[in-house]
């Protein structure tokens, strides 16, 4: 048989028909469904009179619009509530198979909590109305943003209208160095090949350097292929991958794990599989990366500058660069270690599991936020998160570094909830985008990886933390 | 949906890339359990000077002269020109929502982000993939002459300036179908249903543990 990628295996085993020009229905395993956009397709449900194909495949959660303090006082904005209440209703007459509402205890991110109960297996078809969706792949998952009629559509046949992607293999070989995480790793990525560099691929992270993350980090790096353009990301199933699931909720047992395990390690890409294209980083050539700019492409490393718009050749390009710095409030040519921040926010589907925490709090130990930086935010990813970063006594190195401890959810990445950026204020942020306004309107959004985040917030500035010691 | 055949629209341009879904309609829109009224907050904070809320009317807010759709001779645009990767960003529907609320029924660019453009399709919005330097020319003409239009003709794949030049351009016939005729994704899925229910069997036995 011919050799196969990761992805051409994914796809073949969950087509159920395929059109005249190779659209083609595939099969949809998981379906995870949060409060923004599910409400329109739940009511379109309803009005056509059909009935949810498959009700066990849909796991829910409210994440978005949920607060991050004052649980006991509910959620105070009534439309965000409304919105909530919705998903309340929506599920209580539908059903599923897993919901986990406003306060429970295993609440959270959506694509925290999936792989967390183990409702996120290898092999599976995974899709979201969340372009976030991507971060399923760390699990060799085909795993989807999708649109709203697609939710529609995913929950009245179980399937999902599709094209199928082009391949590209990222591999990024060698050691990393020491203080150069996940996120540093693929802001590089981007960085390299753009925003749209991914746009009609599918992207396998492979390479030593991906092989050496931990689950947890391969989420990291997949959850942003959506930011390179690439609908799925996804990394094969190693020893890792199988350990992760041992003992989650949702994961098969005994012999049934045993068949599991057997056909989750025929997921990775064969000996001599061609990709459509491939892109090779040097992991060693990877420092720790701050974005600049109001797009995750616009990045340099810690020691580098902001760069001049009048040295890009390309008009549109050069146009972006200068209406970038210009909402950014930046100079070109200014030292980023040099740009101070007013705000701190660690947490988002991209950096808010424990490692993350683990990595920010090791940076806050006994050291202090800076007095000019108005809150860090620590927002862990779900109530299992929380719960465990507790025992470990996180919780009480950030607070007594004067950092703030939140309950999970979505929170300061997209700021839907309380949690925002006044216009003009600056932010160090674990999220994924830097796009004009996302962490409310004006703000200025800088991407970084947790531990930077946690030494910005020290420093006042951004900082490498490769220097901190 | 509303089927898409043939258009002849006023042009309105659209100048910057990476234009993405959090500019298209800004998230505090997204509270709403609707699918229709996202039209007055379509490009919300580069339209307005305030900072918009859900629910509120927009009619008597400051508009900002400067943006592009604010401008009296881009009033009842109904193509909208756009640069690269156009519409990256987050999946929320409401984009596409937003665009045709406001009145567009064709994007034309050089790229889409694929979430979005598959969006696009599902809500009678048709997003044309143009060669780089047509869509160059475009602009240029777009901002040379008041009142530009554009015929746009899904049946023969063509879009027609007003100087006779004819641009061609490509759509899966899977989608075109869909288009022309307005159907409905999910009616035409349940026509397969047979074969739905069988693949869901097989998998049932061979891989159990996805049905836990």
């Amino acid at each position: 048989m011919q050799a196969q990628t990761l992805y051409e295996k994914l796809w073949s085993s969950h087509v159920v028909h395929v059109e005249d020009d190779g659209t083609a229905l595939i099969y949809i395993d998981r379906h995870l469904v949060h409060e923004v956009t599910s409400p329109q397709a739940f009511e379109g449900l309803k009005l056509a009179g059909r009935k949810p194909w498959r009700v066990d495949s849909i796991v829910a959660t409210a994440d978005h619009n949920t607060p991050t303090d004052h649980w006991d006082m509910g959620i105070q904005d009534p439309v965000s509530r409304q919105q909530v209440e919705t998903l309340d209703s929506n599920i209580r007459e539908v059903g599923a198979l897993a919901y986990f509402p406003f306060k429970d205890q295993r609440q959270g991110i959506v694509h925290v909590i999936g792989p967390e109960n183990g409702a996120t297996l290898p092999g599976m078809t995974v899709v979201c109305g969340d372009s976030h969706t991507s971060t399923h792949g760390a699990f060799a998952c085909l795993a989807h943003g999708i649109g709203t009629s697609e939710v529609e559509h995913v929950m009245a046949t179980q399937c999902l209208l599709q094209k199928k992607s082009k391949t590209m293999l990222v591999r990024v070989e060698g050691p990393l160095g020491a203080g150069v995480t996940a996120k540093d790793v693929v802001l590089a990525i981007i960085g390299r090949i753009g925003t749209a560099g991914g746009t009609g691929y599918a992207i396998e992270f492979g390479g030593s350097a991906i092989r050496s993350l931990s689950m947890e980090g391969r989420m990291t790096v997949c959850n942003m292929a959506i930011e390179a353009g690439a609908r799925a990301g996804l990394v094969a199933v190693d020893d890792k991958t199988v350990e992760y699931f041992k003992g989650r909720p949702f994961a098969p047992r005994g012999e049934t794990w045993d068949r599991a395990v057997e056909y989750w390690r025929t997921l990775h890409s064969d000996a001599g599989a061609v990709f459509d294209a491939v892109v090779e980083l040097n992991a060693a050539e990877i420092k720790p990366q701050v974005t600049w700019g109001t797009s995750p492409e616009m990045v340099v490393a810690i020691d580098g500058t902001v760069p001049d718009p009048d040295l890009e050749k390309d008009p549109v390009k050069r146009e972006g660069m200068a209406r970038a710095l210009q909402y950014m409030g930046l100079t070109p040519r200014t030292p980023i270690a040099s740009v101070p921040v007013d705000k701190v926010f660690i947490g988002s589907c991209t950096n808010s599991r424990i490692e993350d925490l683990r990595a920010a709090a090791a940076v806050a130990r006994g050291r202090q936020k800076a007095a000019s930086v108005k809150q860090a935010l620590v927002v862990p990813g779900s109530g299992l998160v929380k719960a465990q970063a507790e025992a470990e006594g996180l919780d009480k190195i950030f607070i007594a570094a004067g950092f703030e401890w939140r309950e999970p959810g979505c929170s300061m990445c997209l700021a839907m909830n309380a949690d925002r950026l006044e216009p003009g204020e600056r932010c160090a942020s674990t999220s994924n985008r830097n796009f004009e306004g996302r962490q409310g309107a004006g703000g200025r959004t800088h991407l970084v990886s947790p531990a930077m985040a946690a030494a910005a917030a020290i420093a006042g500035r951004f900082a490498d933390v490769r220097e901190l010691g | 949906m509303k089927p898409f055949i043939k258009l002849d629209g006023l042009v309105a341009p659209m100048d910057r890339a990476n234009v993405d879904t959090d500019a298209i309609i800004p998230k505090q829109f997204l509270k709403s359990i609707k699918r229709s009224g996202f039209g007055p907050n379509l490009f919300d904070e580069w339209r307005y000077l305030d900072i918009g809320q859900p629910g509120q009317d927009s009619t008597n807010r400051p508009r900002n002269p400067d943006f592009v759709l604010n401008q009296a001779r881009y009033q009842g645009a109904q193509v909208l020109l756009t640069r690269d990767n156009f519409g990256c960003g987050s999946s929320r529907e409401h984009a596409p929502w937003a665009l045709e609320d406001f009145g567009f029924r064709v994007l034309i660019g050089t790229t889409f982000a694929d979430i979005f453009f598959n969006n696009c399709f599902k809500n009678g919005l048709l997003p044309i993939k143009l060669p780089a330097a047509e869509v160059d020319a475009l602009f240029a003409l777009c901002h040379l002459t008041p009142g530009y239009r554009l015929v746009v003709d899904l049946e023969n794949q063509i879009v027609t300036r007003p100087d006779g030049h004819v641009i061609p351009f490509s759509v899966d016939p899977f989608r075109r179908e869909c288009l022309l005729n307005g159907w409905d994704d999910i009616g035409l899925t349940l026509r397969h249903a047979d074969k739905i229910r069988d693949f869901e069997a097989r998998r049932r036995i061979e891989q159990p543990w996805l049905f836990a």
